[in-house]
C-alpha cells in the first residue's frame, strides 16, 4: 500500500507535539525578556528572528511541511522569494525618494 | 461486475492535491498580512519614537497572554488531527472543542482590549487620536487594521472549526478521511504564525 508513504498517514507522536509547544513558549517568554536589547541600534532584529524561529517550528511540526514532498516546500520557497522581492522594491522605493 | 462498480462509485480521493490547493491559498493570505507588513516596516524606520512611545500604550500582559492561548490552540488543533488518525474520535472532538474554545478566548481578550483602548477615544480617525503625532496616528490605524484583520481570520477558524466538529460528530471525518480536518488545521496554524510575527511588532517595541 502506499498509504504508508502518504505524509497525511504519519502521526506524529503527542509527545513530540507537546515538546514543540513548551519550545514555542519558552522562546515567547525570551522574546519579552530580551525585547529592547540592540544590535547596532536596531532593536527589531531579535523579536524578528525569535518569532520566525517559532514560524518554523509551527510549519514544520504542527503543519507537518517536514513530512511533506518537495513540492510543498517549494510553493514556501517561491512564496519567500517573491516576499523578498516585494520588501526590497519597497525600500529601494522608499530610500531614494 | 458488483465490487468493479461499488469502487467507481466511491468518491475519489486526492491528499496531495488537496493540500497543495490549501498551501496556495495559504500563501494568499500570507500577502493578504504582507501588505500592513511592509507599510509597518517603512513608518517604524520613519516614525521611530512616535513608534515606540504608542506602543507603550498597548497592554503588553494581554498579548503575551493571548500568544499563549493561541499557541496552546495549535497544540490542541495538531492533536486532534493526530486523534483522528489514530481513531480516537471523542478524543479527537475533545482537543478540536478545546481549540475552538481558546479562540473564543482570544476574541473575547481583544474585545477586552479593543475595548479599553475604544473608551479611552482611541479609535481610527477619532478626535483624541487625530491630536497625537503622525507615527501614533499611523501606529494605531496599523494596529487597529491588522489585529482587526487577523481577530476576523481568528473568527473565520473558529467558525470552520465548529463546522468541523459537526463533520466528526456525523461521521464525515474519520481515519479513512480527514483532508477537510487536516487542510483546517493548516489554515489555524497559519493565523497562528500571523500572530507569532504581529505580536513583537507591536507590543514589543522597547
Amino acid at each position: 500500500m502506499d498509504r504508508k508513504e502518504d505524509s497525511a498517514h504519519i502521526v506524529v507522536q503527542y509527545r513530540a507535539y507537546a515538546i514543540v509547544w513548551i519550545i514555542l513558549l519558552a522562546l515567547t517568554w525570551l522574546t519579552v525578556t530580551i525585547s529592547g536589547v540592540r544590535i547596532g541600534g536596531v532593536t527589531i532584529f531579535f523579536p524578528l528572528l525569535i518569532a520566525s524561529v517559532k514560524a518554523t517550528m509551527v510549519l514544520s511540526f504542527f503543519m507537518h511541511l517536514k513530512y511533506e514532498k518537495g513540492l510543498f516546500k517549494l510553493i514556501i520557497l517561491i512564496m519567500l522569494v517573491i516576499f523578498l522581492v516585494l520588501i526590497c522594491l519597497v525600500f529601494s522605493d522608499v530610500g531614494y525618494r | 461486475m458488483n465490487e468493479t462498480a461499488r469502487m467507481t462509485a466511491e468518491k475519489h480521493r486526492d491528499y496531495t492535491g488537496s493540500k497543495i490547493g490549501m498551501w496556495l491559498f495559504l500563501s494568499t493570505e500570507v500577502f493578504l498580512f504582507v501588505g500592513p507588513f511592509l507599510l509597518y516596516a517603512v513608518y517604524r524606520y520613519r516614525y521611530p519614537t512616535d513608534f515606540h512611545n504608542a506602543a507603550a500604550g498597548l497592554n503588553l500582559v494581554l498579548g503575551i497572554l493571548n500568544t499563549v492561548i493561541l499557541l496552546t490552540s495549535s497544540l490542541t488543533m495538531a492533536l486532534s488531527i493526530a486523534s483522528v488518525k489514530k481513531g480516537n474520535k471523542k478524543l479527537s472532538m475533545l482537543f478540536l472543542m478545546l481549540t475552538i474554545l481558546f479562540g473564543i478566548v482570544f476574541l473575547a481578550n481583544k474585545y477586552v482590549e479593543w475595548g479599553a483602548k475604544i473608551e479611552h477615544g482611541i479609535y481610527p480617525n477619532s478626535a483624541a487620536l487625530l491630536k497625537h503625532s503622525n507615527g501614533e496616528i499611523i501606529f494605531y490605524g496599523l494596529y487597529f487594521f491588522a489585529t482587526g484583520l487577523h481577530g476576523l481570520h481568528i473568527l473565520a477558524g473558529v467558525i470552520l472549526l465548529s463546522v468541523m466538529a459537526v463533520l466528526i460528530a456525523k461521521g464525515k471525518i474519520d481515519p479513512s478521511d480527514f483532508i477537510k480536518l487536516e487542510n483546517s488545521g493548516l489554515y489555524w496554524h497559519l493565523v497562528d504564525i500571523v500572530w507569532i510575527y504581529l505580536f513583537p511588532l507591536f507590543y514589543l517595541i522597547r
